[in-house]
């Protein structure tokens, strides 16, 4: 078997066990994502990688690649569904980019600049959210959380210690915090943890780090996102 | 307490003057004016709606995050909210500023200046002092200045862009950049960029210049117009350097009285409400500062480039201080309280920064590494800086988790609230009292406003396109008669 499969009529090679995201960012493919990190288990969860295998929508980052897939990634009308996908992101938080201290760093942002996202189009819901700044090193903004839960994996697979998890339903969801009093403080979370680093927003930030990064040195200042995950991607298969 | 003409004693059949710009976030303002049959002024006041939502709206965040949100605050000057709240943030993390920030800092600020002057002198104010108070309105603006004076128009335009690459390069961006964070800035001055304004700084003084001469002849051509236009004494605020110099970056509070007295000197603005205090008053949103030692009655005061002028005991840059010299002699000091003299001292503060920003390019710390400090965490920070407009106070409380719990912001429109309703009283008295009102009229009473530059929309759209409206009242307070001036200037009756 040759495997191989067929994104936008580019012939791909994978690899058993690969999802066809894997495979397309091992070919220098970018399909958008936010909630897949190829260091964490798949989630599936924010849709933005959707993408038409054999004339069906699926997420890419949790579909298998099989032999022989017809994919259709980079098209007009999938891109035009991600960019509502993320217009609703930014409506159901408070996301004000022109004063977040992640702008220019931002997942959220650059995704949006990649699918010329010009306004949020829907009508914002401005929801009541709660900012937990107890820890004295970490910074939790729920204003800015996108349930995407690659803190909840971080803190889980890689630190050992599942500190964030989600709780509640749709619109009601949201990020809790594992400690009795329900604050960072009383966490075993370390500044140092990958859970603490890992958020593509700005909803889990070290503190007093601000704004200390001009503009024109923050990583989307002159790189798309597409540029961006593509190297990130090669820089980790080099160290496998 | 009352002041003469700021409450009518019987409103009722007055006729009601309002002269109302188009509001933005910032604020709006309108004037109203109470007229009796025979035209005779009652009652002038000048009204601003304040954006106050901020200080709320901030609470909780991480303080961090304030300088660049509140340059949200204004549209016209964010670099003084941005640098402003800096300042009070180093406080709050203990730090005492490297040689490099402090200067990039600086620069940054003298780009502001010089901006924001040029575009204050040349865009608004100009038209006015170039064709007169009354004179045609479909001209009196910056398109009539560049068709009439192309020269003068050009010079405007360069050096506000000038002073905006000043901002682009030491923040990020030209407008709500990232430059200055708590206890110093984010990037230094490359040896490009420096040599890229150095190329052009000769120019920039030169225009300056030119600058403070073109308002000393248009002053002096008709000095006792000019002196006379919206005339009152008053108390003068400003920061002073600590040997008595102009600093708009830095300093402690000097206050004068109407006769040059000093109130208070070098005074720590940490402290600043031991100093000065906020009234209410029912009819105007904004509130009203006063000096505490003073009193409400006695204790209001102005700010800006006049009082700045006035304050200091010299400029520390040699043309600017020439040309302070020189404003100080006028007619025996005759200028020195003059309402229209704030165009004057603009020009002046103008050429000073033109020449700070000089020797600033020149100095090599600003291309240093250090650009960072901090020492032990205070709950509390007060920054104050000279702003364009004048003293600008921000004021923030954190508590132990780093977010602000209380915000005051005094900003200089606030100082000089009383002052320009002074100033409108004044105008008023002068020039309409008593006589049938036409756009001319109404416009010397936008003119006084504008002499303060105050940050509101009126600022810049006031250039004749304020939408206007003259009523009439009965007894009941009904409209009875009524006249309008639409946006487009056209005044009908
Ligand atoms: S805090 Fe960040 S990483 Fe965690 S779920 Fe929210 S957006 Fe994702
Ligand atoms: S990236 Fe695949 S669902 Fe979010």
């Amino acid at each position: 078997m040759s495997n191989t499969i067929t994104i936008d009529g580019q012939t791909i090679p994978f690899q058993e066990g690969q999802t066809i995201m894997d495979a397309a960012l091992a070919a220098g493919v970018y399909i958008p994502h936010l909630c897949h990190n190829p260091e964490f288990t798949p989630h599936g969860s924010c849709k933005l990688c959707t993408v038409t295998v054999n004339g069906r929508n699926v997420a890419s980052c949790t579909m298998p690649a099989v032999e022989g897939q017809q994919i259709a990634n980079n098209t007009d009308e999938l891109n035009a569904k991600r960019r509502a996908l993320t217009q609703m992101l930014f409506v159901e938080g408070n996301h004000f980019c022109p004063f977040c201290e992640k702008s220019g760093n931002c997942n959220l942002q650059a995704v949006a600049y990649h699918l010329d996202m010009m306004s949020p189009h829907y009508n914002h819901f401005y929801p009541a959210r709660e900012v937990d700044a107890s820890h004295p090193d970490i910074l939790l903004d729920r204003n800015r959380c996108i349930l995407c839960e690659l803190c909840v994996r971080a803190s889980r697979d890689v630190d050992g210690k599942e500190v964030f998890g989600l709780s509640g339903r749709g619109i009601d969801c949201k990020l809790v915090v594992n400690s009795s009093s329900g604050d960072l403080v009383d966490t075993d979370l370390a500044a140092t943890d990958k859970a603490a680093s890992v958020c593509p927003t700005g909803a889990i930030i070290v503190k007093r780090h601000g704004f200390s990064v001009p503009i024109g040195q923050r990583i989307f200042d002159h790189k798309d996102i597409s540029q961006v995950q593509l190297e990130a991607a090669q820089k980790e298969r080099g160290h496998e | 307490m009352t002041f003469a003409l700021e409450t009518a004693e019987h409103p009722e059949k007055l006729k009601r003057v309002v002269i109302e710009p188009v509001s933005r976030v910032e604020g709006h303002g309108k004037v109203t004016l109470l007229l009796d049959e025979n035209n005779r002024v009652h009652q002038a006041r000048f009204h601003i709606v304040e954006f106050r939502g901020f200080e709320k709206f901030i609470q909780g965040r991480p303080y961090w995050e304030v300088p660049v949100m509140v340059q949200r605050l204004c549209g016209i000057c964010p670099v003084s909210h941005h640098l402003a709240a800096s300042k009070a943030l180093d406080m709050i993390v203990g730090a005492t500023l490297t040689p490099t920030a402090e200067k990039l800092r600086r620069l940054m600020h003298y780009g502001q200046i010089l901006q924001s002057h040029a575009l204050h002198f040349f865009h608004l104010a100009s038209p006015d002092l170039l064709f007169g108070f009354g004179s045609d309105v479909a001209t009196r603006n910056i398109v009539g200045v560049a068709a009439a004076f192309p020269e003068i128009a050009k010079k405007g335009v360069l050096l506000r862009k000038y002073g905006q690459e000043i901002i682009r390069m030491t923040a990020g961006k030209r407008v709500h950049g990232t430059g200055a964070i708590p206890g110093g800035v984010n990037k230094n001055l490359s040896l490009a960029e420096r040599d890229t304004l150095l190329a052009d700084i000769e120019q920039m003084i030169a225009w300056s210049r030119d600058a403070v001469e073109l308002i000393k002849k248009v002053y002096s051509d008709r000095p006792d117009f000019h002196n006379g236009f919206g005339y009152y004494r008053s108390s003068f605020m400003s920061l002073v350097r600590g040997d008595g110099a102009l600093d708009l970056y830095h300093g402690g509070l000097r206050a004068r009285d109407e006769h040059g007295q000093t109130i208070f000197d070098h005074v720590d603005y940490s402290h600043y409400w031991d100093y000065i205090h906020e009234e209410v008053r029912p009819w105007s949103y904004m509130k009203f500062p006063f000096i505490r030692s003073r009193g409400r009655e006695e204790g209001w005061y102005r700010v800006g480039p006049l009082a700045r002028v006035n304050n200091c005991d010299f400029i520390p840059t040699p043309l600017a201080e020439a040309e302070r010299i020189a404003f100080k002699e006028f007619g025996g000091g005759s200028a020195t309280q003059a309402t229209l003299a704030y165009h004057w001292t603009r020009m002046i503060e103008m050429l000073h920064a033109a020449e700070s920003i000089r020797e600033l390019l020149h100095d090599g710390d600003l291309q240093g590494d250090d650009l960072v400090s901090k020492g032990e965490r205070q709950l509390r920070g007060v920054g104050v800086i000279e702003a364009p407009r004048g003293t600008l106070i921000h004021h923030y409380r954190i508590d132990e988790n780093e977010q602000i719990v209380r915000a005051n912001l005094i900003v200089s429109t606030t100082h000089n609230n009383h002052a320009m309703n002074e100033a409108v009283r004044q105008v008023a008295l002068q020039y309409l009292d008593g006589k049938v009102l036409t756009e001319g009229l109404l416009n010397h009473i936008e003119v006084a406003i504008r002499a303060f530059d105050p940050c509101l929309s009126c600022a810049t759209h006031a250039l004749g396109k304020m939408p206007l409206e003259v009523e009439l009242l009965d007894a009941e307070g009904a409209v009875i008669d009524q006249i309008a001036k639409n946006t487009s200037g056209q005044f009908c009756i």
